[in-house]
């Protein structure tokens, strides 16, 4: 019942997008978020989405893996939806009771809704061919130079690693709780709010001492091997880059270049 | 029959992530059995349990509990899960009161009971498993592992089912934790006519215990029957990566051997007298 969150899974298979530097993607998705905020015209959309349509592609992902890591946030969706048809001033092209529906309400809904769907695929698409310990260790390495600033770099990605590690357990664990108290008679479902958090209790505290239970087990295990945090540490599998990356790198270029181009040549245009 | 299970089919996942845990279950169990599941890890015994109370609901197939069918729309599962108690593999991980009392209040409350009754229930409840008065008012988390364990057992027992099934309860438990805990699941079959369903691991605790066994392997269940039934088939159950008990182990191998001793016998009480018995006529020496 818990297991259909995509975000955060990775899907296991041989492409090129699956052997790129973890480096490479992050900093790809990246990029590819900030463009579909940087105009709102029509080529743009459609100059990412043929960009995503072309990762989807080389990742050899099935495309409802994809849409799976929609159905979580649907309901913001619609409720972002909306609001922007009801709530935005403009021309009215329709009118009902108190309700007014603008041209530029449809159209800011429309918009959101692409630059959504399409940000929550391609971030969703990067977590699919990207294992968790090689997004951390990307991470750390993109953010190394603030070590000069003092940030505890390695910590930080290391505390990033262990949690997502655990996210599967904690949802495995929850589900046999559920299940055992479920097994005692407890009833998660029926009865007003406060019934239904009052409910949750019988979860939560057993959940949390197990929490503990294997973050003390593991911090005891890490201390056993004489884990000192970074400095001075070296890695099995460290980060280089190969000349796909290289390659790689440049198409983000290139893609970046003819979207803001499309976009100021879509600004021209009407719509 | 208490329970009746009919072609019982299970999946786990759907689309490419799709794997069948149960395949064409058939099994019926009469009142007052003190049954045993055996089977590798992952053959399925885990999954097979959740569905007799109702946890997890059948792809095909029925489940008739008293002769209604459970997965009936207006069938009253709360009720079931009260008649039919489930304990888990490692139960102490369920606990969260503030103290052991009212842990174990917690299922016959949830039954509607009120204060009294429920007290009352959960009393009876700790002493059938051996925890000691001055422990009701402490926290469950200060508890030993086995006391923990004995704990979660009474807060099943507290609903006062009339099925106890039990995933693995001696898992993790010392030599004395185990037997003590099995020992009390006797007491319970015998003096409360409990049916009582063990999932084990070991051998010799269901040779020692358990009047039948069944057999899973793949999510079908192969053998069926009484102990000795099952643990003469020594050659299959090691090929299925289970054991026999070692002491049909060694009776099996004397009377490979030579020895004029019936192999059958899967207690060490058992074998003892076997061996005197062909001591006693003389026939070895
Ligand atoms: N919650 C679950 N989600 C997906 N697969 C599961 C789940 N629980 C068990 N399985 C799978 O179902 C099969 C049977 O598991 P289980 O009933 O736990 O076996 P057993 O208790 O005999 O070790 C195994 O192959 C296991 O991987
Ligand atoms: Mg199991």
């Amino acid at each position: 019942m818990l297991r259909d969150i995509t975000l955060g899974q990775y899907y296991q298979t041989d492409s090129l997008l699956h052997r790129l530097d973890p480096r490479v993607k992050i900093v790809g998705t990246f990029a590819y978020i900030i463009s579909l905020f940087l105009f709102r015209n029509i080529t743009i959309y459609l100059i990412a989405g043929l960009w995503l349509f072309a990762m989807i592609r080389l990742s050899k992902v099935p495309f409802r893996f994809m849409v799976k890591g929609l159905k979580p946030v649907i309901m913001i969706l619609l409720v972002t939806v909306i609001c922007n048809v009801l709530f935005t001033k403009g021309t009215p092209v329709f009118s009902f009771w108190k309700i007014t529906i603008t041209d530029e309400g449809l159209k800011m809904a429309l918009f959101m809704t692409i630059r959504f769907v399409m940000l929550i695929i391609g971030s969703t698409l990067m977590t699919l061919t990207t294992t968790p310990n090689q997004l951390t260790d990307a991470l750390e390495s993109l953010l190394s130079p603030l070590n000069k600033l003092h940030v505890p770099v390695h910590e930080i990605s290391m505390m990033m690693a262990i949690a997502l590690r655990f996210i599967p357990i904690l949802m495995e664990e929850t589900d046999k709780i559920m299940k055992a108290q479920l097994a005692r008679g407890a009833d998660f479902e029926s009865g007003n709010m406060f019934k239904r958090v009052k409910a949750m209790l019988p979860l939560l505290v057993p959940l949390f001492v197990s929490a503990f239970r294997r973050a003390n087990d593991l911090a005891m295990a890490m201390e056993a091997r004489c884990y000192r945090g970074g400095e001075g540490r070296t890695k099995m599998k460290p980060l280089i880059y190969k000349n796909t990356d290289r390659r790689a790198y440049l198409c983000i270029l290139v893609y970046l270049v003819v979207l803001i181009v499309g976009g100021f040549i879509g600004k021209r245009l009407p719509l | 029959m208490q329970i009746i299970i009919d072609q019982l089919n299970y999946s786990y996942g759907d689309g490419a992530m799709r794997q069948q845990a149960l395949k064409d279950v058939s099994f019926s169990i009469p009142k007052g059995q003190f049954l045993a599941l055996i089977g590798h890890t992952g053959s399925g015994k885990s999954t097979l349990i959740q569905h007799l109370n109702g946890l997890l609901k059948a792809e095909s197939g029925s489940i008739y509990f008293h002769g209604e069918d459970i997965s009936d729309e207006d069938y009253n599962r709360k009720k079931l899960r009260s008649k039919v108690g489930l304990v888990f593999q490692y139960p102490e991980h369920q606990l969260f009161e503030t103290d052991v009392f009212r842990d174990v209040c917690f299922g016959p409350k949830n039954l509607g009971l009120d204060d009294n009754k429920a007290g009352l229930k959960a009393f009876e409840a700790l002493h059938q498993v051996g925890i000691p008065e001055e422990l009701f008012y402490v926290s469950p988390f200060e508890l030993s592992g086995g006391q923990k364990r004995r704990v979660a057992i009474a807060g099943v027992l507290a609903m006062e089912p009339e099925v106890l099934i039990l995933d693995e309860p001696t898992a993790g438990l010392d030599p004395r934790g185990r037997e003590e805990l099995l020992t009390m699941l006797k007491k319970l079959h015998k003096q409360k006519h409990m049916t009582i369903l063990l999932v084990s691991h070991s051998m010799e605790d269901v040779a020692k215990y358990a009047e039948r066994v069944l057999v899973m392997e793949k999510g079908s269940v192969i053998h069926d029957g009484s102990p000795k039934e099952v643990f003469s088939k020594r050659e299959e159950l090691k090929r299925l990566g289970l054991d026999v008990p070692e002491i049909t182990d060694f009776m099996q191998d004397l009377q490979r051997e030579g020895f004029p001793v019936n192999p059958q016998m899967i207690t060490v009480e058992e074998a003892r007298q076997e061996i005197l018995k062909a001591f006693k006529k003389g026939q070895l020496c």
